[in-house]
């Protein structure tokens, strides 16, 4: 094998418009990671490892033919039904939440899995009974949402539940649910929203309350929001420049790495990074819907839809907390935060919207 | 077509017939529409998310640049918090039993030390560092995550303070601060009672996340972590103040913006006599054992003793392995509160409730005799239950079956009203249950049913069972405390209160205060004969031919009581024993159960000493000691030698 065919046969697979978008964003990673970090090789080494697990993860799933992928759908989902029950069971506890399963060699977020499990199960069920689609199909793959989400709330992981529970949506959405029950789940969900209130746990509750006012809690949670938006704020049009936001360097952003990574951004790079942030998100959304927009079976188009639009949901959340518009939920800024198991979890999705794209091209040829 | 070429080519679409093919490929085509339609939908949708975001960016980063810019860039404000002052814990005369002192504690802040072993040994010509000091300091390092300073001594002297500000310049990374230290001026005399402080650990910053209170703990230190402390600690810890310092480009503080003073815990004014505590305390000499003295009036716990006690201070800054070893493995377990978790059998003290049952639900009325051989059988069983006089008390109805705790009387009485009748009684008055008192981790001893066996051991309940639970042995536990609010209620003629600790909290600014208790009591609704016929005969359990006669000798108020023996049936928890001590650790626990005056009593008290032998002989004593300084004032003489008493051989 020559040079050129090894490099063929490796990214034979692999989307070059979609490679390029995320591996602009992972480079806007290591860039601002090495920053927010005080200048520390470690974290950025260590993020080029997750990075390197990730990236090896989605080659794998791109170069799956499509029948491999829909075979693991039920399986994945069954296994990540039993982790989260045994989480719900003998979970670790850890600041209060029962989220961990310690399994001896290593301890998991089961949550974690069925970022990818919920969708992936909803599209097979709906591929399986595509010639004969009744409403009660409908009622069954909502359930098969609503059971992973009820254990996820539970634990109590709030942010991870919805989340889903968004994914899980889009399923149903581009499954072509009924606008009607679209309307009425919406009215529902703003009219229940009074009575979700109650059930809410008191620091669920907190959180929410301290959007409306974050000087209530200056010292907790509320520090968080204000130091965030401060960082944002007086970032500016240009920015403060790399590696000089004091609020970054000054100690008073907290998590700055993982989930307040976008403040370091805003701050050093201001309002014109953030338009070219945007953009680099806008491109990679763009061309999932792109590739889901060209799939050719069902179970591929409510994938790929998914997909693109959870990803379009993560970011969003991340920065609408950041800039304090959404309460702080623990989402971390899709491709550019520090951490293993969301970058693991993103690019296994982005590796079967490439295998979507590439398989179809060769079928076609 | 793109389309028509992909289904062409899948094999499922292949085998399907023409005609079919041609209806299948129009919907499909009409599926593809509408799947379109739906995603760009979902584009526009999430390109609105976007939008919004740099719409909020936009807002932010122009409108509102100005404001920021002069939050963070002109003004960089550091949030500094400040601790608040520590409640302090008074008892009912307003006598001091926790307090703060400003005092000075060394520091060192490793990150900004290069050679820690050379300063410290450096530190340790200026100022003396013990093996224990360094020992804890590493335990503290270990722990210490957010990279700030870390004590390595406390308690500094004036000199000491002087020595080293001398010599400050050649220790870098090394301070000295002031700090609010907490002391407890009763040391061991109420340990238990009072608990103390420590330092705040992981396992407590999880709790104070998971309460949403870790901001008003930035910069706190210490956390309660047994007795008051702990049960209190929201009211004690008091809330944050905030200062906002201007701070330079390299982070050092040049200017105060604005302050929000922090507010002082609230004191916590106990119902406790801090000097009848003492007194109590100091009775127990060397015996182990516990006492609880209640006002039977409104359930205000007056003593509360567990001994031996313990020294709180040694926790404060983290235990040293050294004082935990000596005490976590001592034979006396003196960390254990025996008030409030310890376990016993009662003995004969749950003789008068017992009779109470059985006038209640008209087993026994009260001029009902029996005819006392010295044991009891059961119906069709050759099982002698012996009685603790040999030969027997004769002729014995309810009134003397408790002056002279008969009992074959007991053994009787219990088979009759079983089992059932007996746990519905007695749980009225608490027993098997926590009494709700304002401590935390309370046990709630046992009060067995036929249902609890069946759970516990998977077995049917024996008539047997029933005998020994009727004299308080069998399966029945109870705990000090439980014992003392039973005691109290027969004392407040069968209006139960829930034993508290603590009667008001006081606001440390003002001089507001709030009742902690709104407890107006409960009712048990006995009848008035049935609980003055008890409470008679309790009176004269310590007039002659009493089995506490010694007890109220010269007393000029009449007390009634209750002496009770718990029998040590094996040892625990396989301790190593220590040959010479054997025999002295197999001994009877002994209980007395008291409230005075007899006829208006404004307290009851219940004494346990372990191993002390027989109630009347060593828990009455101590007993009479508390009721003298109560009621009389009077301070107890120097502890005599313990007097054989002859006429009681038993209980």
């Amino acid at each position: 094998m020559t040079k050129r065919q090894m490099w063929l046969r490796f990214s034979a697979h692999l989307d070059g418009q979609l490679t390029l978008g995320v591996g602009l964003l992972l480079l806007t990673s290591l860039l601002i990671l090495f920053s927010a970090s005080d200048a520390n090789w470690g974290r950025v080494g260590g993020q080029m490892l997750n990075i390197l697990v990730a990236f090896t993860g989605l080659w794998v799933v791109a170069n799956l033919p499509l029948h491999y992928l829909m075979r693991t759908a039920l399986p994945i989902y069954a296994l990540g039904m039993l982790l989260l029950i045994g989480v719900a069971l003998f979970g670790d506890i850890s600041h209060g939440a029962r989220r961990w399963l310690n399994l001896g060699v290593a301890t998991i977020q089961p949550s974690e899995l069925m970022k990818i499990g919920v969708p992936l199960m909803m599209a097979w069920y709906f591929e399986k009974h595509e010639a004969t689609l009744t409403w009660k199909n409908y009622l069954i793959a909502t359930g098969l949402l609503i059971v992973p989400v009820g254990l996820i709330a539970r634990q109590p992981d709030l942010g991870t539940a919805l989340l889903i529970t968004a994914s899980g949506f889009y399923v149903l959405f581009l499954a072509g649910l009924s606008w009607r029950i679209i309307g009425g789940l919406f009215v529902a969900a703003i009219a229940s929203a009074p009575l979700l209130w109650t059930t809410l746990h008191d620091y669920q509750k907190h959180r929410i309350e301290m959007l409306f006012d974050p000087s209530q809690d200056a010292l907790g949670k509320g520090y968080h929001t204000i130091q965030g938006m401060i960082a944002v704020g007086s970032g500016g049009i240009v920015g403060k420049g790399y590696m000089d936001g004091t609020q970054t360097h000054l100690d008073f952003l907290p998590e700055r790495t993982t989930d307040f990574i976008f403040a370091v951004y805003s701050e050093e790079f201001g309002l014109i990074g953030n338009v070219i942030l945007l953009a680099m998100y806008g491109f990679v959304i763009y061309r999932g819907f792109i590739i889901t927009a060209g799939a050719s079976t069902y179970f591929t188009r409510l994938m790929a839809g998914s997909i693109t639009l959870t990803f379009a949901t993560y970011a969003f959340v991340n920065m609408g907390m950041v800039s304090g518009i959404l309460p702080v939920v623990g989402v971390p800024l899709p491709l550019i935060s520090y951490g293993g198991t969301s970058m693991v979890t993103l690019l296994l999705g982005f590796g079967m919207l490439m295998s979507i794209e590439t398989h179809q091209k060769l079928n076609k040829s | 077509m793109s389309v028509v070429a992909t289904l062409a080519a899948s094999p499922r679409e292949s085998r399907t017939l023409s005609m079919k093919r041609q209806v299948e490929l129009k919907n499909h085509l009409r599926e593809i529409f509408h799947f379109r339609l739906r995603l760009a939908v979902g584009f526009a949708f999430a390109l609105t998310l976007l939008a919004i975001v740099l719409l909020r960016l936009v807002y932010l980063q122009t409108v509102r640049h100005s404001y920021y810019q002069t939050l963070a860039e002109s003004n960089r404000i550091s949030i500094v918090p400040i601790v608040p002052g520590r409640g302090l814990i008074v008892d009912r005369n307003g006598i001091e039993m926790a307090h703060n002192y400003s005092g000075y504690t060394l520091e060192i802040t490793p990150s900004k030390v290069a050679d820690l072993e050379a300063t410290l040994n450096s530190l340790g010509e200026l100022i003396s560092i013990t093996a224990k000091d360094r020992k804890r300091f590493k335990k503290l390092m270990a722990e210490n995550h957010d990279l700030g300073s870390v004590m390595i001594r406390n308690r500094l002297s004036d000199e000491e303070v002087a020595r080293f500000a001398a010599q400050q310049y050649r220790f870098a990374g090394v301070e000295i601060k002031a700090r609010l230290l907490r002391d407890y001026p009763y040391g061991d005399k109420a340990a238990h009672l009072l608990g103390f402080i420590g330092r705040i650990n992981e396992n407590d910053v999880a709790q104070l996340e998971e309460k949403e209170l870790e901001g008003n703990y930035r910069g706190s230190d210490y956390i309660g972590k047994t007795g008051l402390e702990q049960s209190y600690e929201t009211e004690l810890h008091g809330v944050a103040g905030i200062e906002q310092v201007e701070v330079d480009s390299a982070g050092r503080a040049v200017r105060l913006l604005s302050r929000t003073a922090p507010v002082s815990g609230n004191t916590l004014v106990l119902s406790i006599d801090a000097k009848l505590q003492e007194i109590a305390e100091q009775a127990f000499g060397d015996y182990r054992g516990a006492l609880v003295a209640i006002d039977p009036a409104n359930g205000e716990v007056l003593a509360f003793v567990s001994r031996p006690g313990f020294d709180p201070t040694l926790f404060i800054d983290g235990i040293d392995t050294q004082s935990w070893d000596e005490l976590n493995t001592s034979l006396d377990h003196p960390l254990i509160n025996r008030a409030l978790r310890g376990q016993y059998p009662s003995g004969s003290t749950i003789k008068p409730f017992m009779a109470l049952a059985g006038l209640t639900y008209g087993t026994r009325s009260p001029a009902r005799t029996i005819s006392d051989p010295g044991y009891f059988t059961l119906p069709g069983s050759s099982h002698q239950y012996r009685d603790w006089k040999a030969g027997g008390h004769g002729s014995v109805d309810l009134f003397k079956s408790i002056v002279v705790s008969c009992d074959t009387y007991y053994y009787g009485l219990a088979t009759e009203l079983g089992i059932d009748n007996i746990f519905n009684f007695l749980s009225r008055f608490g027993f098997g249950k926590k009494t709700g008192i304002d401590l935390q981790d309370e046990s709630s001893g046992l009060l067995p049913s036929a249902a609890w066996k069946m759970k516990r051991y998977k077995q049917i309940w024996y008539p047997g069972d029933t005998v020994s639970v009727g004299i308080g042995q069998g399966y029945s536990l109870v705990t000090p405390l439980q014992l003392a609010a039973a005691t109290a209620t027969i004392a407040n003629n069968g209006v139960a209160h829930i034993p508290h600790l603590v009667k008001e909290i006081r606001s440390a600014g003002s001089n507001e205060s709030r009742q902690v208790n709104n407890d107006v009591g409960v009712d048990l609704k006995l009848n008035p004969e049935h609980l003055a016929l008890v409470q008679r005969a309790m009176a004269a359990v310590t007039q002659p031919g009493g089995t506490a006669v010694a007890a109220s000798a010269g007393a000029p108020y009449h007390i009634a009581g209750k002496t009770g023996t718990a029998q040590v049936v094996a040892m625990k928890q396989g301790e190593k024993y220590d040959a010479s001590k054997i025999d002295e650790r197999h001994r009877d626990h002994a209980w007395f159960i008291a409230f005075a005056p007899a006829e208006q009593p404004k307290i009851a008290v219940v004494v346990l000493a372990e191993n002390g032998g027989h109630g009347g002989g060593t828990a009455a004593p101590i007993a009479r000691k508390v009721l003298d300084y109560y009621l009389l004032g009077k301070l107890p003489t120097p502890l005599k030698a313990p007097l054989a008493e002859k006429e009681v051989a038993h209980d």
